[in-house]
């Protein structure tokens, strides 16, 4: 099941610089959120907080609370946080020197599990929710490199499933992809939400209106405006907003 | 200008590069060329499979020596080759910016440069007069100490070609970072490595220098790695400097053999080079 997130004045820095500025936010379970803004700023950051990736780059921090079903995330191990909240990355990156089943347990087998049955139970279960299974179950053992770039990209999607996060942080996952990959990628996380909660960073509005329950508009590390998809995209409360959704900026 | 006159500048300097290039290819094949034909007489089975004749006798090969060379490269990838890979680890993986990698790296520099004869003393003055006697050990020493500064570069520069997402997406998972870097980051450079490795020992093979005062040369099989050993180099070094036909003809065959086995070693590892393009 999903679980829910709550944001209580996040701020995040790189260095001097701040790129996260007092966000308060309120992310459902079981829901697809999106963040949207322009190149900059702080999209990425702010996904990166979800699961403190951001504190592994040199020189970074952050500051305010985020709780997972209550319980503050600053307070528990990273590492182990990491299994509770995946992640999916704008560049497909599945592991160079392994197969494409070894990309898929990875995060259990490096994690100590070490049962076969389990493992290859996990891999088929993984890649089913990935729609991947099909194209692969044949040649499990190639190179994940081997694949196209949409099928890295749900190849990557199976390798976050198979640790069985509650939260999916997907940073503009479908951006390297061609318009037909990006659709079965939209399918994918539509099916996968009964599941999982979503937070979806895309620059692609007519995507987040697709498939988002809710949007966030981020503006130079701000929040400016976040609510249903609908409202954001047809009614928007804030000037900002309507001027990035309409293209005048951005 | 007129462009007439820039074609003829362009041929002319791509002339002089041409010219240059073919200067700097004889004296290569000069060498392997007359190395070939002087030693592809002298070998036979007796070669590879007999020890050396005493003194002015006749006959004899070099079979001590070619193990010998195997058991010190053997010794010094041992001892070279895992330690230079994990001090590249903590440069690249760890720390790119304390004083500390900054020793480390200009220290790599400066050991690159340094003469090999020299790295021999001071394995002498400090292993072989503390142990007092020369040993396939200290020998193993020396070359690992030659070795070493060039495993860290290449492993080094192996490692930072790996994408940055690679290891993020390790973290991503609730991987350890050490486990990240030992089971994801390694393997993904792995061959690019070994290559790196290769190179190493194939350098290490060859060299003389550093074994005069440490392995020392032996006429005979060594028993132990605590006894002097022969070694390829040292023999032929040795031969060569006689006043025997004969011994000359061996010098000459075990010079083939050495750079046979320096050939075929970075062969190999080019030809895992060639397929190292997986990122
Ligand atoms: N690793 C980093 N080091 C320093 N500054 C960074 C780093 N990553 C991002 N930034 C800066 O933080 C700001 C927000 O970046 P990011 O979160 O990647 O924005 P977005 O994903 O919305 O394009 C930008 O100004 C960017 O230059
Ligand atoms: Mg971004």
């Amino acid at each position: 099941m999903g679980q829910s997130l709550t944001i209580r004045n996040l701020n995040a820095w790189y260095g001097d610089n701040q790129t996260l500025k007092g966000i308060n936010m309120e992310i459902p379970a079981n829901q697809v959120t999106a963040i949207i803004g322009p190149s900059g700023c702080g999209k990425s950051t702010f996904v990166r907080c979800i699961n403190r990736m951001h504190d592994t780059v040199p020189g970074a921090r952050a500051a305010g609370e985020i709780l997972l079903d209550g319980e503050n995330i600053y307070a528990k191990d990273p590492v182990e946080l990491r299994r509770t909240v995946g992640m999916v990355f704008q560049k497909p990156n599945p592991f160079p020197a392994m197969s494409i089943y070894d990309n898929v347990v990875a995060g259990l087998k490096l994690n100590g599990l070490r049962n076969k049955q389990k493992l290859r139970a996990a891999a088929e279960k993984s890649l089913r929710m990935a729609a991947l299974w099909d194209e692969v179950n044949e040649r499990l053992n190639y190179s994940g490199m081997s694949l196209s770039g949409g099928q890295q990209q749900r190849l990557c999607i199976a390798r976050a499933l198979a640790v069985e996060p509650s939260v999916l942080l997907m940073d503009e996952p479908a951006s390297a992809l061609d318009p037909i990959a990006t659709l079965r990628i939209e399918e994918l996380i539509l099916e996968l939400k009964k599941d999982y909660t979503i937070v979806i960073v895309t620059h692609n509005m007519q995507q987040a209106a697709r498939i988002a329950d809710s949007t966030a508009f981020f503006l130079n590390g701000e929040l400016i405006e976040h609510g249903p998809t609908s409202e954001i995209f047809m009614n928007p409360k804030e000037k900002r907003t309507e001027d990035y959704i309409t293209g005048r900026f951005g | 200008m007129s462009s007439r006159l820039r074609k003829y500048r362009n041929a002319l300097m791509l002339g002089i590069f041409t010219l240059c290039t073919l200067l700097a290819l004889i004296p290569l094949f000069g060498v392997l060329g007359y190395v070939v034909k002087n030693g592809i007489s002298a070998l036979n089975l007796e070669f590879f499979t007999s020890l050396p004749q005493p003194m002015g006798v006749a006959g004899g090969g070099m079979a001590n020596a070619i193990v010998g060379t195997l058991i010190l490269i053997a010794i010094a990838g041992v001892l070279g080759i895992p330690t230079g890979i994990l001090a590249a680890i903590y440069l690249t993986e760890y720390d790119r910016v304390s004083w500390l990698s900054t020793l480390v790296r200009f220290t790599t520099d400066v050991l690159t440069g340094i003469p090999s004869i020299i790295i021999g003393i001071v394995v002498y003055t400090t292993l072989v007069m503390k142990t007092g006697n020369f040993s396939a050990f200290a020998g193993g020493v020396a070359l690992a100490i030659i070795m070493v500064p060039l495993v860290i570069r290449s492993t080094e520069e192996m490692l930072k070609l790996v994408p940055q997402t690679i290891r993020e997406a390790g973290y991503a998972l609730g991987i350890p970072r050490w486990r990240t870097i030992l089971r994801i980051v390694l393997p993904t450079a792995a061959k690019g490595i070994l290559t790196g490795a290769m190179l190493a020992v194939a350098r290490a093979a060859g060299e003389t220098a550093p074994l005069l005062f440490t392995a020392l040369g032996n006429q005979y099989w060594a028993h132990s790695l605590n006894e002097p050993i022969a070694a390829l180099p040292l023999q032929i070094y040795q031969y060569a400097t006689s006043p025997y036909k004969d011994w000359h003809r061996q010098a000459w065959a075990g010079s083939l053999v050495l750079i046979f086995l320096v050939i075929i070693l970075s062969f190999v590892a080019r030809l895992a080079f060639r397929n190292r393009k997986n990122f």
